[in-house]
């Protein structure tokens, strides 16, 4: 079973890498864009001693102390089994 | 006045921090490295600038956890003197020990007010710099 965390910054935090990143696409010839944001992903293999919720609950409370900063990032939990 | 600067995996400017401590201010200045616990004999710490930890994650994300930051809780809370430089400033803030970093309301007003006001890149930089001062 994986747990995949994705982490993303809040729609109202600026995002100087998703704007440098969409400037670059452009030069590059890419058209129709509107927008670039950057996130991280994190895919969490866990063993079998945790039952589905189990592994939902430690990978949000993962996301919540370690992976994501709460302030300007928030975060989505998925479990692939 | 004893001074100890701490070192992370990745920390490159603690030898200028150590320099200035014993070449200009005349004090005695040790390393410590970030296992150790015990900071009792210290007036001041230093946490210096550079890539703890690569800057992994998120600066000062992964040091915050490191077993020093602990002792560097309990020392600040004993009112001694606690100085982050530059990455060590970032990993106070991800330690929850300076006021206001924690403050997420209002540290998000400040980013959203600068998206709605559409500056350049350079001036966001700028701003931010000048809120880490």
């Amino acid at each position: 079973m994986k747990a995949k965390v994705y982490v993303t910054l809040k729609p109202s935090v600026l995002d100087p890498q998703g704007k440098a990143i969409k400037h670059s696409v452009e030069l590059l010839g890419y058209g129709g864009i509107s927008d670039i944001r950057q996130g991280k992903y994190f895919e969490i293999a866990v063993d079998g001693s945790l039952g589905e919720d189990q592994a939902r609950d430690e990978a949000e409370r993962m996301a919540r102390e370690v992976l994501s900063n709460p302030i300007i990032e928030d975060f989505r939990v998925e479990i692939e089994t | 006045m004893k001074f100890g600067v701490i070192v992370f995996p990745g920390s490159n400017c603690d030898h200028d921090a150590y320099h200035v401590i014993s070449k200009h201010v005349g004090q005695p200045v040790d390393f410590i490295w970030h296992r150790e616990t015990d900071l009792s004999s210290y007036d001041a710490v230093i946490i210096p600038g550079g890539f703890s930890y690569g800057d992994y994650l998120r600066a000062g994300a992964l040091a915050r956890f490191s077993p020093v930051m602990n002792s560097v809780k309990e020392f600040a809370a004993r009112d001694k003197l606690v100085l982050g430089i530059c990455n060590g400033f970032q990993i106070l803030c991800e330690a929850g020990l300076l006021p206001g970093a924690a403050r997420g309301k209002r540290q998000h007003a400040v980013y959203a007010r600068l998206e709605t006001r559409k500056r350049p890149a350079h001036a966001h930089r700028a701003r931010r710099r000048k809120l880490c001062l």
